[in-house]
């Protein structure tokens, strides 16, 4: 018989564990920002892409700069597509791990809720036919709609859900029939489009792809995926008390309807204003919750920021071999994530030892 | 502490589930409430936590209005222990307790928590099943941790919900002897659903029986386990002896339950049934 003294030291032992397991994910992550900065097409390798990132955060160590053109390829096409990968692959994996704990389902992804679906139509409206829904946006307009379509993506599903007296169920079916409708729409929109550059411009959106990514685009996305993730894991206990039920965490001091309410905000938020500027990029947010699950269990605490990081570190593994198989041209990092994720999942899938959902 | 309910009615879409319930328990009092499937027994429960809110609200802690009380100053005061529980997510038994703790934090866990939670592991003497994965439990084992989950709410009034219908013998007597415990020793006001006449008979103070979202008898179990009252809420007749603790002992007859039910027995296997 453990004496609770035992008992606290074993469970403080636990949670070290957990701690060790996202440190070593973060230390995975910026050896992934080392490979991924220092390869790719052009000249700079590690020593010279080294060279510029340190002249830039010391300046007055600038003993021996880079050329221009390295420079540019560094600063301005390498950087901020790593940063925008890693922001967009955490944003997406933390709003999956979120939106699988409040819903109680571990087949839920932005795919379910039908906020892809919605984004990619907006975004084909504005490609094919020019069509914004605020004119204002000039050169984001896609982006505009994409987000915007995601956003009433959501407000549909909820006020649907709402309709029926809101609840996992009501949701997830209210998401997958929305998720239908703008796919038929999105269909409509390419089989009635001119013919011209414009479809095949749709199915690469489709497809997700970092490589328009800017330091512009990473300004406007990290702070709401930040903010976002941030509250999100403020969420943590009351997504872990949903996960015995409505009833139980109503008993808990936990209204559940309001917790659904506020995190399917975030989610879309979040999801929203990633895939508006990279296109839909699935999976990531549906599995890297799974592979973070089986790293440190369920507690959303852990498990938020944990995700986040698997999502980080995938995506940014992704984009980088997206950018290279092929090179000079490149992959659409929807493609790789899933071409290279699945093994990897279905690997871990048949290897692990405990089911870590039911 | 003592809990109140005046003219309690509740309906689901119009159908009436309860009606014009009133009961009263005291401190460190066990009340049984017993009643065929579907007379209204969870739902009574549901009701005195809020999960089911009654259009009047009609139950009292201390002579306060429970509707005055948010969710979280009401899970202070009150635990609740479902019929079945299960975890989508897969949590550790020490995480599952630690739920119990959700009412008190905010972010961070305090020593304090930690040493709850381990406090009620150690107090239902499943320790050694911390690490464990809940949903790998057996239900009696599960059942609890549930019960410990309730308790490190610091509960004033504890709601069980058939804590026994689908356990073992040893589990059943482990779990009500646990609940006379925390009567006594924590003056834990204790509220529990049950089927067992006998158990509820025995573990006990008060016992109310409800028919059709009516409280059809309450008071004793000596007072309320008759033959009269068995036959005419269950629809069975019965023998009520005194047991060999000096309880009711109910032991039901099949002899006049209808002819498709007892699959057309003989009657002299029917008699000895």
């Amino acid at each position: 018989m453990s004496t609770a003294a035992e008992l606290r030291r074993l469970y403080s032992k636990g949670k070290k564990r957990k701690v060790l397991a996202i440190f070593a994910l973060f230390i995975a992550l910026l050896v992934a920002i080392v490979a991924s900065v220092s390869l790719g097409a052009g000249s700079p390798r590690f020593i010279e892409a080294m060279n510029v990132i340190f002249s830039r955060v010391f300046p007055f160590f600038n003993i021996n700069p880079e050329p221009a053109i390295t420079q540019f390829i560094i600063m301005d096409l390498r950087l901020p597509r790593i940063v925008l990968a890693i922001v967009a692959g955490a944003g997406l994996a933390a709003s999956g791990a979120t939106m699988q704990g409040v819903l109680r389902n571990p087949l839920v992804s932005s795919y379910v809720l039908g906020i892809s679906a919605a984004a990619g139509f907006g975004a084909a409206l504005a490609i094919v036919f020019g069509i914004s829904v605020i004119g204002l946006f000039g050169g984001y307009v896609i982006i505009a709609n994409a987000f915007l379509f995601s956003l009433l993506a959501m407000v549909l599903v909820y006020g649907i859900a709402r309709m029926r007296g809101i609840s996992t169920e009501t949701v997830i079916l209210a998401g997958i029939a929305i998720g239908f409708l703008f796919s038929a729409l999105l269909s409509l929109i390419q089989y009635v489009a001119p013919e011209n550059e414009a479809v095949p411009a749709v199915v690469y959106w489709l497809m997700g792809s970092l490589h328009t990514s800017t330091w512009t685009s990473v300004l406007i996305v990290s702070p709401i995926v930040l903010i976002t993730v941030l509250l999100m894991v403020q969420q943590s206990w009351n997504i872990n008390v949903l996960s015995m039920g409505e009833d139980v965490a109503t008993s808990l001091g936990v209204n559940s309807k309001r917790v659904l309410g506020i995190n399917m905000v975030l989610e879309t938020l979040a999801t929203a204003s990633i895939i508006a500027f990279s296109g839909v990029i699935g999976f990531v947010d549906l599995i890297s919750p799974h592979i973070a699950r089986m790293l440190i269990g369920s507690d959303h605490r852990f498990l938020i920021p944990c995700s986040a990081l698997t999502g980080a570190f995938m995506l940014l593994c992704s984009d980088t071999v997206a950018r290279l198989v092929l090179a000079p041209t490149e992959l659409p990092v929807g493609i790789v994530t899933s071409l290279l994720g699945v093994p990897f999942f279905i690997y871990i899938l048949v290897s692990k030892r405990r089911q870590s959902w039911r | 502490m003592k809990l109140t309910i005046n003219n309690l009615s509740f309906t689901y879409a119009g159908v009436p589930a309860l009606s014009d319930v009133e009961l009263e328990v005291g401190t460190g009092e066990v009340l049984s409430i017993v009643g065929p499937n579907g007379s209204g027994k969870s739902t009574l429960l549901k009701c005195i936590n809020r999960i089911l809110k009654p259009k009047q609200n009609s139950v009292l802690i201390d002579g306060k209005d429970t509707s005055t009380f948010n969710l979280k100053e009401l899970s202070k005061l009150i635990g609740y222990v479902p019929q079945s529980s299960t975890s989508t997510f897969s949590f550790t038994v020490f995480d599952v307790v630690l739920m119990g703790r959700k009412p008190y934090i905010h972010w961070s866990l305090s020593e304090r928590d930690n040493e709850i939670v381990a406090d009620m592991l150690d107090f239902l003497g499943i320790g050694d099943l911390a690490m464990r994965h809940f949903n790998e439990l057996s239900g009696g084992e599960q059942q609890k941790v549930i019960v410990a989950r309730a308790l490190a709410q610091q509960p004033q009034v504890l709601l069980l919900d058939e804590p026994t219908s689908s356990l073992d013998i040893r589990h059943q007597l482990e779990i009500l002897c646990l609940l006379r415990r925390l009567a006594l020793t924590k003056g834990c006001s204790i509220i529990v659903s049950m089927h067992d006449l006998n158990l509820a008979s025995r573990f006990s103070d008060r016992m109310i029986i409800i028919k059709k979202g009516k409280i059809f008898a309450s008071g004793t179990p000596e007072s309320v386990l008759t033959e009269e009252t068995i036959e005419s809420v269950y629809g069975i007749r019965c023998k009520v002896t005194n047991s060999v603790l000096g309880k009711p002992q109910v032991v039901p007859l099949i002899s006049d339950l209808p002819e498709e039910t007892t699959l057309k027995m003989r009657p002299e296997i029917t008699e000895k049934l």
